[in-house]
């Protein structure tokens, strides 16, 4: 039945020839060519023929021989029909559903950061790693989900390994989602910090919100996509209003704010967002962040291959040696977990054991959706990249690195640049800032920020005007600070229900989704948790995201190992041993560039240790380091590190036990001559009624 | 005329690809299981269908992705 599929035509063959040789002349311009600037096609384009050659091939592979995809088996969608939850769905329709699911701003920030190693070491990771690990894992997950009656991740974990494997990763998965979304509210912080422009579009979007969530509830109800069109014309005329408010004497000191004030709002904002009624806030606003996103996502792919620039950042920099100001750490381990998602993303085997495996109609289609999704996801990832390194290098120092090592004046930052050999003037920099309607650009570390001045310059070569610059800026900060806003919402009333559930044990009417008191408490517990990281990394000396980045990272990576070791496992329960390098190795690289990772963010010169022991040394010596400027805030700097380093330690942990884990059910496996998976009995697509 | 059904169809799959990326399922779909497999249960209005469905998406199970 395969046969044919796998063994293409004369016609076909020459194709793929001609595609391999057009990939790799792109793949060696990008990778060999030094001294001279290259142009960003190059790059889109290597990356398109890597990707299509190995959906085609690799994709494949894993499909037949690993999975063994049987497209004549009835997937859940069809043996669990009920017209909501389970249906059988149009290929395209579970494609573009599962993009929207797992394509957030993680692909957006992570490549963004790793540019200051330049474009090749971040490129070939997202290039080599998402083939061989990233759609892997989507792939095998969501393949695995679709034998088990669409079952989620924990449930898969519990049947193949164990109750306690099974409670361990999920505990995981609690700690995991408070770093996100603290890391990504402190992304909107550092975009918003003194930006009145951009913190008056920022809070537009609240009353635009309950505006859309009242039409729908009550004027014209289910009519999503006109109220989204609605929400879209106010949100682009917010961003027109944003600069009479920046430029107004009374207005803009309302909206200017630093970085505590800015993470004490989200604070407030997440705790109320998730305890009004979903109808009237968060809902509308992730109608109106999907749509955005999507249609962003396609701007910014037309901006790169109409504006083709030149990378100006050099192909790879000194700071490969680990003294980059962006983040700390040599490019083995920090670099792979910088990029997670966009090359490999843990979370993903959430979603791809979620919705996705209730919607598919056949097992032929999952190579397209679980597969091909992540490489789009990947390509976003190369976009940002792009967007990242078609700047200045000296304004990409200059926005990313944190005001200890540059100073908080252009001639400062210029000067100490200028030493690293990316050569920028005041003035440019000056410039830059006025250009995109900002005071000041310097240390705006997160990624949203430098992605939008790319996107801006981009987009104002392709349709330039007075003043559009500052609009395609606000724009873009517009749409990243929407969409991380929704899943902070979102996150925290999960993470509400969550923490609900561990209290009821405790407290059974605390359980109750009705009950106001268990209600509060449990938000005001969720919010305390992601809050704590992001007043923590508004104060840090660093800036932040420097500090917060590789925890999110190692937690992240952590949950992608999770998966592909229960991918490994299963395979050998299938007796497929043959084939268990396909997830195992992917599984033991990132096992070790976590453990790599946590080793150095515990142990050395980087680590939370160090950080921690130079503040108490100073403080018991009397003196302040900056930007403490009392005791107590030396003392809550120690205190964080201390905290940064018992979370890497809880991460680390983690990993060792849940690897003893696999490698206990693995031995035992292997030991068994039959196959031991949990998989649902094969039913016959044809013996079905279709509906 | 083969043209005109194409474009129509493709229509009806992007509308049913947004609002599936809102979490909102195909009613006609829904609709049509009921009278099937279920023709004692009152058949909801879109209006409730939507507000159901919405209450539905954010009752847990994972959240969004990064």
């Amino acid at each position: 039945m395969h046969s044919a599929t796998l063994k293409p035509s004369p016609a076909a063959k020459i194709l793929w020839v001609a595609i391999a040789i057009v990939g790799a002349w792109c793949l060696g311009v990008v990778a060999l060519r030094r001294g001279e600037p290259i142009n960003a096609i190059w790059l889109v384009a290597a990356a398109i023929a890597v990707f299509v050659i190995g959906y085609r091939f690799y994709g494949k592979f894993v499909e037949h021989y690993v999975l063994k995809l049987d497209p004549s088996r009835a997937p859940p969608s069809v043996l669990r029909n009920d017209g909501l939850d389970y249906v059988p769905t149009d290929k395209w329709v579970v494609f573009g559903h599962h993009f929207a699911a797992i394509a957030g701003a993680g692909p957006l920030v992570g490549p963004v950061l790793a540019a200051q190693m330049g474009y090749l070491p971040g490129t070939m990771w997202i290039l080599f790693g998402v083939v061989f690990a990233g759609a892997v894992q989507d792939f095998m997950i969501l393949g695995l989900s679709l034998r088990r009656d669409g079952r989620s991740l924990g449930h898969m974990l519990r049947e193949e390994l164990g109750p306690l494997p099974g409670i361990v990763a999920m505990i995981g998965v609690l700690v995991l989602m408070m770093i996100v979304l603290a890391v990504l509210a402190l992304v909107v912080v550092k975009a918003l910090t003194h930006s009145p422009w951009g913190t008056f579009t920022v809070a537009a979007t609240i009353p635009i919100a309950l505006l859309m969530g009242a039409y729908l509830r009550w004027f014209r109800p289910g009519r999503i996509l006109e109220v989204s069109i609605i929400g879209l014309v106010l949100l682009l005329l917010s961003i027109w209003a944003g600069k009479f408010v920046a430029d107004s004497v009374a207005l803009a000191p309302i909206f200017d704010m630093d970085a505590k004030a800015l993470a004490w709002w989200l604070i407030g904002y997440g705790f109320v967002a998730s305890v009004l009624p979903v109808w009237l806030l968060l809902a509308p606003r992730d109608y109106l962040s999907t749509f955005l996103k999507i249609g962003t996502i396609a701007l910014l792919a037309l901006a790169i291959f109409l504006a083709a620039p030149m990378l100006q950042m050099p192909a790879v920099t000194k700071f490969i040696d680990g003294t980059g100001p962006v983040f700390s750490g040599n490019l083995f381990p920090f670099l792979f977990i910088t990029i997670a998602c966009g090359a490999v993303s843990g979370w993903h085997s959430i979603i791809a054991s979620g919705t996705t495996p209730k919607l598919l109609a056949n097992e032929g289609q999952a190579r397209m959706v679980g597969y091909g999704g992540m490489l789009m996801e990947a390509f976003v990832a190369i976009m940002a990249m792009v967007a990242a390194v078609s700047l200045h290098p000296g304004v990409y120092f200059a926005m990313n690195a944190p005001g200890a090592i540059i100073g908080t004046t252009v001639e400062h930052a210029a000067q100490v640049i200028s030493q690293w050999g990316f050569v920028v003037t005041p003035d440019e920099l000056i410039r830059t800032a006025k250009d995109v309607g900002e005071q000041s650009i310097l240390s705006r570390a997160g990624g949203a920020p430098t992605l939008a001045v790319g996107m801006a310059q981009l987009l104002h070569n392709i349709l330039p005007g007075e003043g559009m610059m500052a609009f395609w800026y606000h724009y873009a900060i517009l749409f990243e600070a929407l969409f991380i806003l929704t899943t902070v919402d979102a996150g925290t009333r999960v993470g509400r229900f969550m923490i609900q559930e561990i209290v009821g044990l405790v407290h059974k009417p605390l359980q109750g989704t009705e009950s106001w008191t268990g209600n509060l408490l449990a938000t005001a517990i969720c919010v305390a948790l992601w809050g704590y990281f992001l007043y923590q990394g508004a104060v840090d000396p660093l800036g932040g995201i420097n500090t917060l980045w590789p925890l999110f990272g190692i937690a992240n990576q952590m949950l992608a190992a999770i998966a592909l070791m229960l991918a490994t496992v299963v395979v050998v329960k299938l007796k497929r041993e043959r084939y268990v390098w396909v997830p195992g190795i992917p599984a033991i690289w990132l096992i070790v560039c976590t453990l790599a990772a946590g080793y150095e963010k515990l142990v050395g010169p980087i680590s939370f240790t160090a950080a921690a022991d130079k503040y108490a040394t100073a403080l018991a010596s009397g003196q302040l380091l900056a930007p403490a400027k009392t005791t107590a805030a030396m003392q809550q700097i120690i205190t964080n590190n201390r905290v940064d380093m018992v979370m890497t330690g809880l991460f680390m942990a983690l990993v060792v036990v849940m690897v003893l884990f696999c490698l206990n059910a693995l031995v035992k496996a292997w030991r068994t001559n039959h196959p031991t998976a949990n998989e649902e009995p094969y039913v016959a697509l044809a013996d079905v009624a279709v509906h | 005329m083969d043209l005109r059904a194409r474009l129509q169809t493709f229509r009806k799959r992007a509308v049913q690809t947004a609002r599936l990326c809102c979490g909102v399922p195909d009613y006609e779909v829904y609709v049509q299981h009921l009278r099937e497999h279920h023709p004692e249960r009152k058949v909801p209005s879109y209006a409730e269908f939507f507000r159901e469905r919405q209450e539905a998406r954010y009752k847990g199970g994972g959240g969004r992705c990064c």
